[in-house]
C-alpha cells in the first residue's frame, strides 16, 4: 500500500513532535477568575525586584487577590499590546510610559482607571497626572517619573556648574571630553530645545517645529559638538564608557544610568544647568511611567484596586523608591526620609519639577524621526534653519490625511472579473494540458506534498493574503477605511516628494537595488575566492580556516550588527583606528551617503560570505579534478582554467544560491535598522525598512505599509521570473 | 635528473601567500566576535573603548546574571528557557525535515500538474515581507488555539524553514541516479520504500544541512516567541536575551553574554556538521 504508508508515518511523526511539544503547552485561560490580575511590564534589574517585592507583600496581606507578572521585552511590548488586547488575550494591567496614552486610548486599548477612594487622584503630583490626561480624561495611575539630569564625577570636578558654558569650561579643564550626552538623539536634545522656549504643540494642537527658536536650539547643539565640547556620535554605551573611564567628567543621562556607573566612582546627581544665552535652565522631557487598565480586562475592579493600592500606595511607592531607585509621584512619599535624605533621588525629584512632559498626543509619534534627522543634520554643521523647515514638512507628510474613501463597488466588480478570468484561464490550461486525465497518476505526488502545503497555506499564504488585503485600506486611529488602490497611487506617484528625495519610493528602490547588487557581488566574489584558496587537498590547515571562517554565520546577527555599528564610530571605532595606522583622517561614516552605505554593505558582507563560501566549496568538490588537470596539461594558465573550466561548472550550483541570496538581501531589515538606521537623512533606508517605519513609527499607517510591502513583493516576483527565464534557458 | 620532483604548491613555502590572505580574512571575520566575548567577560558595562578586542579584566558576572534569573516563585527561569528552546528547535527540526524531505522528493521524482508553479511558490514565500504578516498570523494562531503553545511556535518556525530546505533537498535528490530506483522497482519495492530506504540514506549530508537550518531558524527567533507566549517559564532563550535591550539603555555585558550562550550550541552544530555542510549545500543545481 504505497499510498497509506506515508500518511501514517507523517501522522506518527507529527504526533511525536506534537507530544514532546504539547507537554508544556499551557491550558488557555478557560474561565476568567476575577480575583486574578495579570500584569505586563518590561522592568529589569532593581525595578523588577521592587515590583516583585510589592506583589509578594500584597499576596501576604491579601489572600483574595493573585497577581501574575509577565515581563515582556521592550522590543515586543507595543506590538504585543496592539495584537493581544483587541482579541481578549491582553493583560488586566500593564506598566508603560505615558507618551502613548493618546494613541492607545484612541485605538480602544484602554479603560480609564477608576482610582480607589482611599488613593484619589489628588494624591499624585499634578504634573504626572497631566501627562496621563488625554481628551480630558485621566487614564492611568502614575508610578514613577524619569528625566535626564546631570551626573558629575566628583573625583574630577568639585563645583556644580550653573550654566552650560561654565560646565564646558570646567569639563575642559578636568577631562578629555568636557560633556557627554547622546547629542544626536532628539529625546536628549529636548532639554536644550525647551531652554530655548520651544513648545512642540501650540494651544490649538498645531505642531511648531519650523520656528526660529527651534533652529537656535539646534545651532546651539551644533556648536557644542563643533567646538569639541560634546562627542558627535554617541550612544548609551559610549556615554557610560566615557564617564566610567574618567574621560568625561560630566554626563547628561537618566536614572537608568545609575546601574551602569562603576562602583569605585564618586559621583553626584544635580539638576541640569542653565543656558546663558536664554537664561533658561535645560528642561528635559519628563516620562511618566504608569499603571494602565487594559480594555477587555477580566479582573474585577476590587482586585484591580487592591493592586493599585499595593503598587502606587505609600508603602509600595517607598519600596519602589528604595529598591527600584524610582522617583515616585505620590505626594505623601516625597517627604519620607527614604526620598528626602537620598541625594540622588531628591536630585531627580528636583529635576522632575523642572522638566516638560513628553507630549502625549498621537501626533507626537510622527515627530521623532524628522526631528532626529534635523538634529543630526545640524550636528553635522548644516544650516539649522533649513533643517527645521524640512523637519516640519516631513512631519506634515507623515500626518497627511489618508486617501479619500473609495466605493468598494467597482473594486468588487473588478475582483469578480479577475476571478472569472483566472478560473476560465486555468480551466482552459487544465484542458489543454489534459490535467484531469493526468491527475490520478499524480495523486502520490500530491500526498507527498500535502503536509508541507497545508502548513505553508496556514502559516504563510493565508496571513500574507490577509496582510495584502490591508493595502486597500487606510488605518487611522484604529479605524480602517477602504481606499482602493490609492495607497499604491500615492507611493508610486511620490507626489509629495520628488523622485530624487530620500523619502520617495523610487529613491529608496534605487538604493535597495544597489544594496542588493553590492552585497551579492561581494558575497559571491569573497566566498568564491576563499573557496578556491581552500579547495586544494594539499592546502595546509584548511580545516582550521574553514571552521573559523564560518563563525560570522553562527553568531546571531542582532548582536554582531551592533558591534559593527560601534566599530564605525567616528571617534572611538576600530575602523577609524585601523585607518589611522595608514594616516587616513578619521571618517564620520554615517554622515555621508556613500560611507554610510559602505558601512552597511561591509557589515552584511561579513555576515553573508560564509554561506557563499560553503556553497562554493561544495560545488567545487563536485568538479572532477581530472578536467582541471587536463586543462593544465593543455597549457591553460590559472586564469584560463578558472574562466573556462571551473566557472562554467560552478554556475548551476551558484545560481540558485545567488537568487536566494539576492531575495534575502533585498529584505535584509536588521542590518539597515541596526547599523546606519537610515543615516544620513534617511537616504540609506531600503524598501523593507521604510515599510517597517510606516507600520510602526509613523502613526501605524498599516495600509500604506502593506502597499509598500506588496510592491516589494511584486518587484521580487518580477526578479524571480526573470532569473527563472535565464536559468531555464540554460538548463 | 634523479631528484624527485616536489610540487612546490604543497609546501609551506609554496603556499605562503595563500596563508597570508587567509589569516588576514580570518582575523577580520573573528574580530567582531572577539568584541562580543570581550563585552561579555568584562563586568558591568565598563569595557574599555580601544581597538583591542581582548578583555582587560575577566569575570563571569554577566553570565551568572542570565543563568541565575529567577521568577517570583523562585523558579530557575534559565533552565525553563533552555528547555523550551531545545524542545522548540528540535521539534522544528523534526517537523521541518519530515515536511521538506517528502515535498522535495515529490518535486524531484514525480511529474504532476502544478509542479513548476509549486517550486515557484516556494521561492515566492521568501519574498513575503514579514511586516504584513505579523498581525494576521497572530489572529490566525489565536483562532487555531495555538497561542501560548510551543506547538504553535514550532508550526510557525518549521514552515518558515521549509522553502529553503525544499529547494536544497530537491537539488540534492536530483543528483541521486534514477537507475538505483528503477532497479529497486524491478525488485518490487514500493515508492515509499525507495524513498525511505534508498533516497533518504543517500541524502544524509543534505538532510544535515536542512536540520541545521531549521534548528537555527527556531533557535534564534524572538519576536514571535515574545508575542505568543503568556508565561515567563514558556519563553525561549532569545526572548530572555532581548530583555537586556531597554527603552533607554542596553545592558551590553549581559546581552553579549547571553548572545554567546545562545550561539555556543549553534557553533557546536556547525562544527559537528561542517563536512556535511559542504557536501549538502553542493545540492543547488549540480545535476549529476
Amino acid at each position: 500500500m504505497p499510498v497509506r504508508l506515508p500518511i501514517a508515518s507523517y501522522l506518527a511523526a507529527l504526533c511525536i513532535a506534537t507530544a514532546c511539544v504539547g507537554g508544556p503547552a499551557l491550558a488557555a485561560a478557560d474561565e476568567p477568575d476575577p480575583s486574578r490580575v495579570l500584569l505586563w511590564h518590561s522592568y529589569r534589574g532593581g525595578e523588577r525586584e521592587a515590583l516583585e517585592q510589592v506583589v509578594r507583600r500584597l499576596h501576604a496581606a491579601n489572600s483574595d487577590v493573585t497577581v501574575d507578572l509577565l515581563a515582556v521585552p521592550n522590543e515586543a511590548f507595543r506590538q504585543r499590546l496592539t495584537a493581544a488586547i483587541p482579541r481578549g488575550n491582553g493583560p488586566d494591567l500593564f506598566i508603560a510610559p505615558h507618551e502613548s496614552v493618546g494613541e492607545w486610548s484612541r485605538n480602544h486599548l484602554l479603560e480609564a482607571m477608576p482610582y480607589p477612594a482611599d488613593l484619589p487622584e489628588a494624591a499624585f503630583l499634578a504634573s504626572s497626572r497631566d501627562a496621563l490626561t488625554f481628551d480630558g480624561q485621566l487614564w492611568a495611575v502614575p508610578l514613577s517619573f524619569k528625566s535626564l539630569a546631570l551626573f558629575i564625577n566628583r573625583g574630577l570636578v568639585k563645583q556644580t556648574p550653573g550654566t552650560v558654558e561654565e560646565l564646558v569650561a570646567l569639563g575642559r579643564a578636568a577631562g578629555e571630553v568636557p560633556l557627554a550626552y547622546e547629542a544626536g538623539n532628539f529625546y536628549h536634545h529636548a532639554a536644550v530645545m525647551h531652554a530655548f522656549g520651544v513648545r512642540l504643540f501650540g494651544e490649538d494642537g498645531s505642531i511648531q517645529i519650523d520656528t526660529a527658536e527651534m533652529a537656535d536650539s539646534l545651532a546651539f547643539a551644533g556648536r557644542l559638538v563643533g567646538d569639541g565640547s560634546v562627542p558627535p556620535e554617541s550612544d548609551g554605551a559610549l556615554v557610560s564608557n566615557l564617564f566610567n573611564s574618567g574621560t568625561a567628567p560630566f554626563v547628561i543621562n537618566g536614572p537608568w544610568f545609575l546601574g551602569e556607573i562603576r562602583d569605585e566612582i564618586d559621583f553626584a546627581v544635580e539638576p541640569l544647568p542653565t543656558v546663558a544665552a536664554t537664561g533658561q535652565p535645560l528642561q528635559p522631557f519628563l516620562t511618566v511611567e504608569a499603571l494602565y487598565l487594559a480594555a477587555q480586562r477580566r479582573a474585577s475592579t476590587e482586585a484591580v484596586h487592591a493592586v493599585v493600592r499595593a503598587i502606587a500606595g505609600l508603602e509600595g511607592s517607598l519600596l519602589r523608591a528604595r529598591v527600584g531607585r524610582q522617583t515616585v509621584p505620590l505626594i505623601a512619599a516625597g517627604a519620607d526620609p527614604v526620598i528626602a535624605d537620598d541625594p540622588v533621588l531628591s536630585a531627580f525629584v528636583a529635576q522632575g519639577a523642572q522638566a516638560v512632559a513628553t507630549p502625549n498626543r498621537p501626533e507626537m509619534g510622527a515627530i521623532w524621526e524628522p526631528m532626529n534627522r534635523a538634529l543630526r543634520r545640524a550636528l553635522r554643521g548644516s544650516d539649522a534653519r533649513k533643517a527645521v523647515v524640512e523637519a516640519q514638512q516631513e512631519v506634515s507628510f507623515y500626518l497627511r490625511p489618508p486617501p479619500e474613501e473609495a466605493a468598494p463597488g467597482p473594486y468588487l466588480a473588478l475582483l469578480g472579473l479577475l476571478l472569472l478570468g483566472a478560473t476560465g484561464w486555468s480551466l482552459r490550461s487544465l484542458k489543454r494540458n489534459e490535467v484531469v486525465s493526468r491527475l490520478p497518476s499524480a495523486i502520490p505526488a500530491y500526498l507527498y506534498l500535502l503536509p508541507a502545503a497545508l502548513g505553508m497555506t496556514l502559516v504563510v499564504f493565508l496571513p500574507f493574503l490577509a496582510g495584502a488585503a490591508v493595502s486597500l485600506f487606510a488605518h487611522v486611529g484604529g479605524e480602517f477605511t477602504f481606499v482602493g488602490l490609492r495607497n499604491f497611487g500615492r507611493i508610486l506617484s511620490s507626489s509629495e516628494y520628488g523622485v530624487t528625495h530620500p523619502l520617495s519610493f523610487w529613491f529608496t528602490l534605487v538604493v535597495t537595488v544597489a544594496w542588493t547588487l553590492a552585497n551579492v557581488v561581494l558575497h559571491v566574489s569573497i566566498g568564491l575566492g576563499l573557496a578556491l584558496l581552500l579547495r586544494d587537498p594539499w592546502m595546509k590547515l584548511k580545516g582550521v580556516y574553514r571552521v573559523l571562517l564560518i563563525v560570522p554565520w553562527a553568531v546571531p546577527n542582532y548582536i554582531t550588527a551592533l558591534i559593527w555599528k560601534g566599530m564605525f564610530n567616528r571617534q572611538f571605532g576600530a575602523v577609524n583606528a585601523f585607518l589611522d595606522l595608514f594616516g587616513v583622517e578619521p571618517i564620520s561614516w554615517f554622515s555621508n551617503f556613500f560611507t554610510s552605505f559602505a558601512a552597511n554593505v561591509a557589515t552584511n558582507t561579513w555576515l553573508g560570505f560564509p554561506f557563499m563560501m560553503v556553497v562554493t566549496l561544495g560545488a567545487l568538490q563536485a568538479i572532477p579534478r581530472d578536467l582541471i588537470e587536463a586543462a593544465e596539461v593543455d597549457g591553460a594558465n590559472a586564469w584560463q582554467r578558472f574562466r573556462h573550466v571551473t566557472l562554467p561548472l560552478l554556475k548551476p550550483a551558484l545560481l540558485p544560491a545567488v537568487i536566494l541570496g539576492s531575495v534575502w538581501t533585498f529584505n535584509m531589515f536588521n542590518i539597515i535598522y541596526l547599523v546606519s538606521a537610515g543615516e544620513p537623512d534617511g537616504s540609506t533606508e531600503i524598501l523593507i525598512s521604510e515599510a517597517y517605519k510606516w507600520a510602526f513609527t509613523r502613526q501605524a499607517q498599516y495600509g500604506y505599509a502593506s502597499a509598500y510591502a506588496l510592491l516589494i513583493f511584486g518587484i521580487l516576483w518580477l526578479w524571480g521570473l526573470l532569473t527563472q527565464r535565464v536559468t531555464g534557458a540554460e538548463a | 635528473m634523479t631528484v624527485k620532483h616536489v610540487d612546490r604548491r604543497t609546501t609551506w613555502a609554496g603556499q605562503w601567500w595563500r596563508h597570508a590572505i587567509l589569516i588576514l580574512v580570518t582575523c577580520a571575520a573573528l574580530y567582531p566576535v572577539l568584541w562580543v566575548v570581550k563585552m561579555a567577560l568584562t563586568p558591568g558595562d565598563s569595557f574599555d573603548l580601544s581597538a583591542n578586542p581582548l578583555p582587560s579584566q575577566v569575570s563571569f558576572e554577566n553570565f551568572t546574571d542570565l543563568v541565575g534569573s529567577t521568577d517570583m516563585q523562585g523558579r530557575k527561569l534559565f533552565w525553563y528557557w533552555v528547555r523550551n528552546s531545545v524542545i522548540v528547535s528540535l521539534a522544528t527540526t523534526v517537523v521541518g525535515i519530515v515536511l521538506s524531505c517528502s515535498a522535495a522528493y515529490a518535486f524531484s521524482r514525480f511529474t504532476f500538474p502544478g509542479k513548476k508553479a509549486g517550486m515557484g511558490a516556494l521561492l515566492v514565500t521568501q519574498m513575503f515581507p514579514g511586516v504584513v504578516m505579523a498581525i494576521p498570523l497572530y489572529i490566525l494562531m489565536d483562532a487555531a488555539g495555538l497561542l501560548n503553545s510551543l506547538t504553535g511556535l514550532t508550526l510557525c518556525y518549521a514552515t518558515t524553514a521549509i522553502p529553503f530546505c525544499v529547494w536544497m533537498l530537491k537539488g540534492y535528490f536530483d543528483t541521486i541516479p534514477k537507475e538505483l530506483e528503477e532497479a529497486a522497482i524491478m525488485d518490487g519495492a514500493s515508492r515509499w520504500m525507495i524513498f525511505t530506504r534508498i533516497v533518504l540514506p543517500l541524502s544524509r549530508p543534505a538532510i544535515a544541512v536542512t536540520a541545521l537550518f531549521s534548528f537555527m531558524t527556531a533557535w534564534n527567533e524572538f519576536i514571535l516567541a515574545a508575542t505568543f507566549m503568556a508565561d515567563e517559564t514558556s519563553y525561549t532563550l532569545p526572548v530572555a536575551l532581548q530583555r537586556y535591550v531597554g527603552d533607554y539603555s542596553t545592558q551590553w555585558g549581559a546581552f553579549a553574554a547571553g548572545a554567546i550562550l545562545v550561539s555556543v550550541p549553534v557553533m557546536a552544530l556547525f562544527f559537528a556538521l561542517q563536512k556535511n555542510l559542504v557536501e549538502g549545500l553542493t545540492a543547488g543545481g549540480v545535476k549529476g
